[in-house]
């Protein structure tokens, strides 16, 4: 499990001593063994060694099913992020391999200080990756985003100290470990500041309503590969956070957060209606982000098995279909340099390749039948049906909008004549380009088909977070 | 003077030795004044580790104690100076003003630094600090031609003078008060007044506000950007770390020895200035255009964060003190001595330095991230403690402006992440350093990064420093 962490930094640095010509395929075998690892990773396994002695602190790794489907899905889009981009600096590939290792540090952590220091430190590399090889605007883009989760992580890090110390002056032992911190007993009003300090936190990281704004500035300023790495992995650090601190850490806090599934079902509603207007097709992606990831946090506050089982596979779903249409959108940018949906128009005549793809990603990503997405909503729905039909009835409306704004993108920019000359000649998707999507087709319509096998690994450390909160 | 006598002032003696040996010898070249440096560093390592044997051991009748606090903080103290004279080398060539007396004044000033650190009588120390604070003096105004380096030193001279006229003041108070220098005889004497009796008062505030001084903590803190702007860059590393860390272990070990029972006398000194310090460090290193006076800004803003470990005053606060010295002292160093190398300082020249001279960018980048106090870095660590401290001391308002100064630092170091990131064609500043002060910069950012990934070893040291 180690080497989840080790081969990527490991591949990082090897990049810069071996020369330019071959750093995009160590690169790729770099993320290609980290990919298999991953996917060869045995659950539930922990392991443990000290860290910081002094302060309570170890290098606590665990494995359970919701992280091991995170992990592989970190993996793979690494991988598809690199075969993606080609041709680039080798800082870049260096820095897509960090942002691997810290986001594997952040699914596996099981100490707290363990925890914040990956969390943090993904920030770095992205950083550097939206801020150096971005769009125009990138560097206010990558500061913006920078900033909001920095201020954010400091509300994390009071919220983590406060129940260290708590649990110190229980029982007298320092440590970050989450299995001893499970047994601190905190009085309501403390545990209800450690719940909201910790939500700032990861809150931004979803990000959700109303903390939303950096996101479409950053996706939009993105390289593809970054662009990649932040909606299917990095958006999902939050909502890992909720499952894995906040729920089991802080049950009644949790219990009283009614609050958080209503934001959920206005951020279902607000992002969808942002993407009715959207002129540029990267940003309309990115908002239509907000509003899945509103689906995401609707199943966790629903605190029952059906949402959170839900919302885990929501989130792997919302990583490859997100993915998949941003990688599609790069193709795009690759050969015609523009983002703006006007610029684009009868993409179906040239590249009917390409247009089959983007077809199915948006399908799977409106939650049509048969394809991943559906799998997701539907659970969730159910999930928050059980508890307060109105947020059903009510984020239901938010699918509609979804299909709405999906499909009048997909009448702009791939049906109806060539509007512009240059989209006429466009190649289709190469050999390369097909390599990379049909790892993400597969697993799309593999969840669509056969869902069980997905929540046959979560099931455990969902009924896990359940008893916690209905013990 | 007996055996004991002379062990336990054993370095201070060979910087003085080897100081006065250098002003008198002369060598072909100029190389052999580094290296002569570098012998007198290692010799007096080697004497503080034979030291940490001997704990306990006093000298001259309970002038001079060896403690692991002592020995902890010159070791701080030897690591600035020998970074710092590794670099200076090529940078004086530079200038050309590469005289001995350079290397000289570095080892005059350790010298008194290390009474400054271990001094447990009142004369003892203050003759450390004049020591220490003449030869920083000269070396503010190292660059004889410049007249910025001029103005630096008088600046600092004339306001340094006050400040010691202000520390005597306060010492000669405590002496009334008790008829001894001895800080085990102070306590014992003052062990039957109460807490906030206004002679106490009279003695303390001089005392604590000389030191503040010393140590340019705000509001005290007016001489501090001028003179670091003023002086050679390497010399600026080496005033802004290791005087910084001699005044604050003096302020230490008398805080924490005879008037500990005061507390109520100066805590809310110290509570004012390090608040002050954190809001005119952070607010006005904003601002700033030029990096090397960002960062003596800043250093007012750390010395902030340092204090506030007093502020808390239970164990982790002190020991997150030592840690933030430490840590303080690496990154600080590292990033001035980066700027000596550079053709310009303002943060406009930092412009794509990182696609012309990417290692050196990398360098400067991991040591931003540590000042900032991001993890994975030592400075992450370092601030962590000092937060730990806080909440332990249900100091939590003073814990959430520390916090959200760090949001502010962050803002103006990453000016220069920025501007190192944007890619353009226009020539910027370059970066020429020699071998050693390559070497002496990439230690320092590499520790700053290895010790944020482990910081096991330090923090059991600053731990077992304090027993």
């Amino acid at each position: 499990m180690i080497f989840l962490i080790a081969t990527p930094v490991f591949g990082a640095f090897a990049l810069l001593a071996f020369p330019r010509k071959l750093s995009w395929w160590i690169a790729i075998l770099a993320s290609f063994a980290t990919f298999v690892q991953a996917v060869a990773l045995q659950f539930p396994n922990t392991i443990r060694h000290n860290w910081i002695p002094a302060i309570g602190s170890q290098f606590l790794l665990t494995v359970d099913g919701i992280s091991y489907l995170l992990v592989v899905l970190t993996g793979l889009m690494t991988l598809l992020g690199i075969l993606a981009s080609p041709q680039m600096p080798r800082l870049f590939y260096a820095m897509l391999l960090l942002l691997a290792a810290g986001c594997h540090g952040v699914f596996l952590a099981q100490d707290l200080l363990l925890f914040f220091i990956c969390f943090e430190a993904v920030l770095i590399p992205m950083y550097f990756l939206i801020g150096i090889y971005g769009a125009e605007d990138r560097r206010r883009a990558a500061f913006k985003f920078f900033i909001y989760t920095i201020v954010g992580s400091v509300a994390l890090l009071v919220g983590f100290l406060t129940l260290y110390l708590q649990h110190a002056t229980q029982t007298g032992i320092y440590t970050f470990d989450l299995s001893a911190l499970l047994q601190t007993r905190l009085s309501p009003g403390t545990e209800s500041l450690v719940f909201w300090a910790i939500f700032l936190g990861f809150a931004i990281k979803i990000p959700m309503f109303p903390f939303h704004t950096w996101l479409p500035d950053a996706h939009t300023q993105a390289p593809t590969a970054a662009s990649l790495m932040l909606a299917a992995v990095m958006l999902k650090i939050g909502t890992y956070g909720f499952l894995r601190f906040s729920l089991p850490l802080l049950p009644k806090a949790s219990l009283d957060s009614q609050l958080l599934a209503t934001l959920s079902v206005v951020a279902i509603l607000y992002g969808g209606w942002i993407c009715l207007g959207q002129t540029d097709w990267k940003r309309l992606i990115a908002y239509s982000s907000v509003s899945h990831l509103g689906f995401c946090t609707l199943g966790i506050f629903t605190l029952t098995s059906t949402g959170i089982s839900g919302s885990v596979i929501q989130q792997i779903n919302h990583g490859i279909s997100t993915g998949l249409l941003f990688l599609l959108i790069g193709f795009a940018y690759d050969r015609r340099h523009t983002r703006n949906i006007a610029d684009y128009g009868g993409l179906a005549k040239s590249m009917p390749g390409f247009a089959a793809v983007f077809m199915l990603a948006l399908l799977s990503s409106i939650g049509l039948p048969l394809l991943n997405g559906f799998v997701g909503e539907f659970t969730i729905l159910r999930g928050a049906y059980l508890v307060q039909p109105w947020w059903a009835a009510t984020a239901l409306i938010g699918i509609v909008i979804a299909a709405a704004y999906m499909l009048s993108l997909y009448r702009h920019t791939m049906l109806g004549p060539v509007t512009n000359a240059a989209n006429s000649q466009l190649p289709d998707l190469s050999f390369r380009e097909w390599l990379i999507v049909a790892p993400l087709i597969v697993w799309s319509i593999w969840i669509g088909v056969n869902p069980a096998s997905h929540f046959g690994i979560i099931s455990s450390p969902v009924e896990q977070i359940v008893e916690r909160l209905h013990p | 003077m007996s055996v004991n006598d002379f062990f336990s002032i054993l370095p201070a003696i060979l910087f003085a030795l080897f100081g006065t040996a250098l002003l008198l010898l002369r060598f072909d070249s100029t190389r052999f004044y580094v290296i002569f440096l570098t012998v007198a560093e290692v010799l007096a390592a080697v004497a503080l580790w034979r030291q940490s044997d001997f704990l306990g051991l006093t000298g001259f009748q309970g002038a001079v104690l060896v403690d692991s606090f002592g020995i902890f903080v010159n070791a701080v103290c030897l690591a600035a100076a020998l970074l710092c004279a590794l670099g200076a080398y090529r940078y004086l060539e530079g200038q050309d003003e590469n005289h001995p007396e350079f290397y000289s004044l570095i080892l005059l000033a350790q010298a008194g630094m290390y009474l400054m650190v271990s001094g447990t009588e009142l004369i003892t120390v203050f003759i450390g600090l004049e020591t220490a604070a003449l030869s920083f003096y000269v070396l503010t105004g190292f660059l004889r031609t410049n007249p910025r380096s001029n103005e630096a030193a008088l600046k600092s001279l004339l306001l340094g003078a006050f400040s010691s006229g202000l520390l005597l003041y306060g010492f000669s108070v405590l002496y009334g008060l008790t008829g001894s220098t001895h800080y085990p005889r102070i306590a014992a004497m003052l062990s039957n007044r109460i807490p906030n009796d206004p002679l106490i008062l009279l003695a303390v505030i001089p005392i604590i506000l000389g030191l503040l001084f010393k140590a340019a903590a705000a509001p005290l803190h007016m001489w501090a950007p001028d003179a670091y702007d003023g002086a050679p860059t390497p010399v600026t590393a080496y005033l802004s770390t290791a005087s910084k860390a001699a005044s604050v272990a003096l302020l230490l070990r008398l805080v924490l020895g005879p008037l500990h029972e005061f507390r109520p006398a100066w805590e809310a000194i110290i509570t004012f200035a390090a608040l002050a310090s954190l809001t005119v460090g952070n607010l006005a290193a904003l601002t700033q255009s030029s990096v090397k006076r960002m960062l003596a800004y800043s250093s007012i803003g750390h010395v902030g964060y340092i204090l506030l470990g007093l502020v808390a005053g239970n164990q982790t606060g002190i020991e997150a003190m030592l840690l933030y010295l430490l840590v303080y002292t690496l990154m600080t160093t590292g990033a001035f001595l980066l700027l000596a190398g550079m053709s310009h300082d303002g943060v406009i020249d930092f412009r794509s330095l990182l696609y012309r001279q990417p290692g050196v960018a990398l360098l400067m980048i991991i040591l931003l991230l540590s000042l900032a106090g991001l993890p994975p870095t030592a400075g992450f660590m370092a601030k962590y403690m000092i937060f730990l401290s806080l909440i332990q001391a249900r100091q939590y308002w003073i814990a959430i402006v520390a916090a959200l100064y760090v949001a502010v630092s962050l803002y103006y170091y990453f000016r220069i992440v920025r501007e190192m990131v944007h890619q353009s064609e226009e020539p910027g500043a370059t970066v020429t350093m020699s071998t050693g002060w390559r070497a002496a910069v990439g230690v320092s950012a590499l520790l700053s990064l290895a010790l944020g990934l482990n910081p096991e070893p330090v923090l059991a040291w600053a731990r077992s420093a304090i027993r």
